[in-house]
């Protein structure tokens, strides 16, 4: 099953939408409700990172039968520097992103811990892709 | 402790889920950063929280937390209220402080995660 989702720029309103629709699918796929808290998790932190820092994107989701594979791929800036961005309590969020409960530089940290396999790349000015991996069993 | 006692404690209204009121919850977690109630792991604690946004709503729905208490007279839209509803969750809102709601929830036996 393949899934795919616009984000938008700053739409917070919006934000969670698309793990909400993924969480709703792995639900009627009876997947663990734990597991379905680590993907949906992972997924909603990599979403608002993409309305939080950059210029929109895509989010897909593939679902087979032992894993999904999640891929948020935006339109720049692009980070410069990966192995910074994963230390928790480093941030580059704008106060409005504060003002909405996140920017405290434990997103990506987060990610890395709900999912089986995480590869982040990024090339500043072109974009970046966070690729997320969880086994459903 | 039943939803039905913390909402009396703190004299909370109820927004919506006040069929469920009969529900038991014991663990507690209090803040008003989004990003820390995300790393709870498969704990399902009730939520104490002053920050009343859409992405409150998100935050919980993700991590299966079914129980939010606003604290500081803060007030939910509609459209949270709705996105709540859809998900099955219990709104409470709550005039006190977060000090004081904490304080009161925890000296009537409602635990910490850690």
């Amino acid at each position: 099953m393949h899934f795919e989702y616009t984000v938008i720029e700053g739409d917070f309103v919006n934000a969670g939408s698309a793990s909400s629709s993924v969480k709703k699918t792995l639900k009627q796929l009876n997947v663990s409700p734990a597991i379905v808290k680590r993907v949906v998790v992972a997924l909603y932190e990599a979403e608002v990172n993409a309305i939080a820092h950059a210029y929109g994107g895509v989010v897909t989701a593939d679902i087979e039968s032992n894993q999904i594979t999640m891929r948020v791929i935006d339109k720049g800036p692009g980070i410069p520097d990966i192995e910074w961005a994963m230390q928790e309590g480093n941030s580059t969020a704008r106060p409005e992103v504060r003002d909405m409960g996140f920017g405290a530089g434990m997103g990506l940290p987060n990610i890395k811990k709900n999912v089986d396999q995480l590869n982040v790349q990024s090339t500043v000015g072109v974009g970046t892709t966070v690729e997320m991996i969880v086994n459903l069993c | 402790m039943k939803l039905k006692q913390i909402a009396e404690l703190l004299e909370a209204k109820v927004l919506c889920g006040e069929e469920r009121l009969d529900d038991n919850n014991d663990y507690c977690f209090s803040s008003d950063l989004m990003s820390d109630v995300l790393t709870l792991g498969d704990q399902n604690p009730i939520i104490v929280t002053g920050l009343c946004t859409m992405q409150t709503i998100r935050t919980c729905e993700m991590g299966n937390l079914e129980v939010v208490v606003f604290v500081r007279k803060k007030k939910p839209t509609p459209e949270m209220i709705e996105l709540a509803e859809e998900n099955g969750m219990i709104l409470l809102s709550s005039d006190f402080s977060m000090f004081k709601a904490c304080g009161i929830l925890y000296q009537n036996g409602l635990k910490p995660l850690f």
